[in-house]
């Protein structure tokens, strides 16, 4: 079987899941009507963005926002890229993504599915599958996405920069409008404040000392020889 | 309509497109350059990481096994970069590589190339630093250095560390006009002499021309300012001479896309491409190592905390350029800042390394994390696939894109990368002071902002797609003068040395020209002069 096509059969299952899972899909699925055809496809949005929230948890882990939420696994206490708006940055007007994730996401749930019947874990139909998977589970099969020789290990790379970008850049906004509103990434990270003016500008910058002698074939402009 | 026509049209303005543009021009040449990015000026550069600034002017083009970081603007690669302006090293252009013999033309040495160093430091210029422009970053390395029984350098930069404000933003241009971009020095001066730049033009194909007194014909889509994946027009310009200088992921992909219509090109096109053996590696230092070990400290009372304070580049150590030492054993480390948009890639003690809790917990330390940039031997084992229908590479969003370079590390690359982590280690890792973690492989494989050698200059024709003086083999009046034509990696960031080549190259660009019937004049002043 090629990757396409194992990857298809795999995504028709997720699809066939996600359906069930929101009645939309019976033995006789032909008849389906508009009404649980849309139905289905508000489920499936979001499936998609509880999917790839909690992808990006496994990247960047954070708290859960509240008890029952399943898409954050809760493997720490603070921020994380879920609350560093992951989502949000997703769908940016600058990024022709946004019209991929059901997709993608479709892709890693497959990739659960197929991690989960492996190992004979039981996922439950009425969550996408790789948001059923344990953090543990999580980590394990996201590190596998990026094996040399993983088929869609160039989507994973792509996917994981936008995952950094929420969380280290927060970029979706403005860095000093991100900074004002206390933005979870970059107060974890410390980020440094701007000026008044909205620029930066560090006038202590500098040990001010020679701290190193200079190698002794250093040239007239500072180069080496 | 009438045909549109120039003397000397110039493909990019980087380095390796605004030395030649504005001499051309200064001599009275009629020169239009095409560059592919937009024009932006210092009140258009952003101290913002919001999508939609700095990714509108710098390009992430991923291939397969390396990720390139290139500039997308008028002035290229100057506008973005970090402006330490180093010569090379002797040893580098005696270099043999993979193939047992010298690589460089025997025309090119060091020596050789001085004095066309002097001039460019002189057009930019760059500024020879001393310990108090040496940023907190900086300094940690050279303490450290000391401290391990090596030399360390303040590096020379192409700034005016006058107004410089030490914001460290330099990957998104400079707000100050500090940083001493082309936007600044030879792209003015050639526009002061009529040159022509056609911001958002997208070069696609060089070809004869069939214009009596023109040679190329050179085929340009115009890129739609808000989506570049979007073309607005198309166009033909013919030339008497063509200077391509697209940059190193940019020059190969048009040259193989117009190979058939020119009647083919050197076999050595979109082959030997180097990312100029970079190496990065992140340092997590423990502030308390720093103090007591380095005895640093700065007025608000910590020892270094100094990651994202100061200029990008501001020390390297030149001990492990000994030109007695073996191929692949010679490098620069050197102290670099890259903004948090790579902080995905260092990797955290424990397993996963790169992503995960651990991970997040040394993101909680990134004020205390040291950069640092080995720049070594590699092998140029480079080489570029499939043409993608338009442009250097297929866009997948502003800023990001698949490239269709393929690089696979040979066993001495490999080797020269391990020697460089080995020497970094042993002087940062020194009594606990920090650990050491080269970036993942796994995000983005080898990241290079220093692409080389995919069109290079040589001697000999079956392995360099130019002869001595940037020409294209087999095709009179066709030069290149960017980072492609740079035969190897170089163990210094490679502006000076792709501009001081530019600037050599200009002579024989203009008899080339004049023997077109073009009128020139001689003895051109430097830019601004």
């Amino acid at each position: 079987m090629t990757g396409s096509d194992r990857r298809t059969i795999l995504k028709a299952l997720v699809a066939t899941l996600a359906g069930l899972s929101v009645g939309g899909l019976d033995a006789s699925a032909a008849s389906a009507s508009a009404a649980s055809a849309s139905a289905a496809s508000a489920a499936s949005e979001s499936w998609t963005t509880q999917t790839l929230g909690a992808f990006a948890d496994t990247l960047i882990p954070g708290e859960r926002r509240s008890p029952g939420d399943m898409v954050i696994a809760g493997a720490v206490t603070g921020p994380g890229a879920v609350q560093a708006g992951v989502v949000t940055l997703l769908h940016s007007p600058e990024l022709p993504v946004a019209p991929l994730l059901p997709a993608i996401a479709a892709l890693l749930d497959a990739r659960a599915v197929a991690y989960a019947a492996l190992r004979l874990i039981w996922l439950s139909p009425s969550r996408p599958p790789f948001v059923g998977l344990s953090f543990a589970d999580r980590t394990a099969l996201v590190g596998g996405l990026f094996d040399p020789d993983d088929l869609d290990r160039p989507i994973w790379q792509v996917m994981s920069l936008l995952v950094g970008l929420a969380f280290d850049t927060a970029g979706q906004q403005d860095t000093v409008e991100a900074l004002a509103q206390g933005h979870p990434g970059l107060t974890w990270l410390r980020f440094p404040e701007p000026d008044a003016d909205g620029l930066w500008r560090f006038p202590d910058f500098s040990y001010g000392r020679p701290l190193a002698a200079l190698h002794p074939n250093t040239t007239a402009s500072g180069s080496p020889a | 309509m009438t045909a549109q026509t120039t003397d000397v049209l110039v493909i990019g303005s980087g380095f390796g497109g605004a030395i030649p543009a504005y001499y051309l021009a200064a001599a009275g040449a009629r020169v239009t350059v095409l560059e592919r990015g937009p024009r932006a000026a210092a009140a258009d550069f952003a101290h913002s990481m919001r999508l939609g600034t700095y990714n509108k002017i710098v390009d992430v083009v991923q291939g397969d096994g390396v990720s390139v970081v290139a500039g997308n603007c008028v002035g290229g690669g100057s506008v973005v970069y970090f402006a330490a302006s180093l010569r090379a090293p002797s040893f580098v252009f005696e270099r043999h590589g993979g193939l047992g013999r010298r690589l460089w033309p025997a025309a090119l040495t060091r020596a050789a190339l001085d004095p066309w160093y002097d001039r460019v430091e002189e057009a930019l210029p760059v500024t020879r630093t001393d310990w108090s422009d040496v940023s907190y970053a900086g300094g940690v390395l050279a303490a450290a250095c000391r401290r391990a029984g090596h030399t360390c350098n303040p590096v020379p930069v192409a700034v005016d560390t006058g107004t410089c404000t030490n914001c460290n933003w330099m990957l998104s241009g400079c707000r100050f006009d500090a940083k001493r971009s082309l936007l600044l020095n030879y792209l003015p001066a050639a526009e002061a002499h009529g040159a022509e730049i056609r911001p958002l033009h997208e070069v696609q194909t060089v070809t004869p021309s069939p214009l009596p007194g023109s040679r190329y014909a050179v085929g340009y889509t115009v890129l739609d300012p808000d989506d570049y994946s979007c073309t607005a027009q198309a166009g033909v310009i013919h030339a008497k001479v063509v200077v391509l200088a697209a940059g190193a992921v940019g020059t190969p992909v048009i040259l193989q896309r117009s190979a058939l219509l020119l009647g083919g090109v050197p076999a050595a096109v979109g082959r030997y491409f180097s990312g100029n053996g970079d190496r990065v590696s992140v340092a997590d230092v423990v502030e308390d190592k720093a103090r007591s070990l380095l005895g640093l400290s700065h007025p608000d009372g910590s020892a270094y905390e100094g990651l994202p304070v100061g200029r990008p580049i501001t020390a390297a150590s030149y001990d492990h350029l000994d030109p007695a030492a073996p191929e692949y054993s010679r490098f620069t480390l050197q102290q670099i800042y890259f903004p948090p948009l790579t902080n995905l890639l260092p990797q955290a003690a424990g397993s996963p390394a790169w992503f995960g809790v651990e991970k997040r917990n040394m993101r909680a330390r990134w004020r205390s994390w040291l950069t640092l940039l080995a720049m070594t031997e590699d092998d140029n084992e480079g080489t570029f696939g499939t043409v993608p229908l338009t442009g250097g590479f297929t866009r997948l969003a502003p800023g990001l894109g698949l490239g269709t370079m393929t690089y696979r590390p040979t066993s001495r690359t490999r080797g020269a990368w391990g020697r460089a982590d080995t020497a970094l280690r042993e002087i940062l890792e020194k009594d606990g002071l920090s650990r050491v973690r080269p970036w993942s492989e796994n995000v983005a494989d080898t990241v290079t902002a220093h692409p080389l050698g995919s069109a290079r200059i040589g001697d000999d024709p079956a392995t360099s797609a130019l002869t001595d003086s940037h020409e294209l083999r087999g095709h009179s009046g066709l030069f290149v003068t960017d980072g492609a034509a740079v035969p190897t990696s170089l163990t210094v960031n490679p502006s000076l040395t792709i501009a001081a080549l530019a600037e050599r190259a200009v002579a024989t660009i203009a008899t080339r020209a004049a023997d077109a019937g073009v009128v020139l004049r001689r003895d051109i002043p430097l830019p601004g002069r």
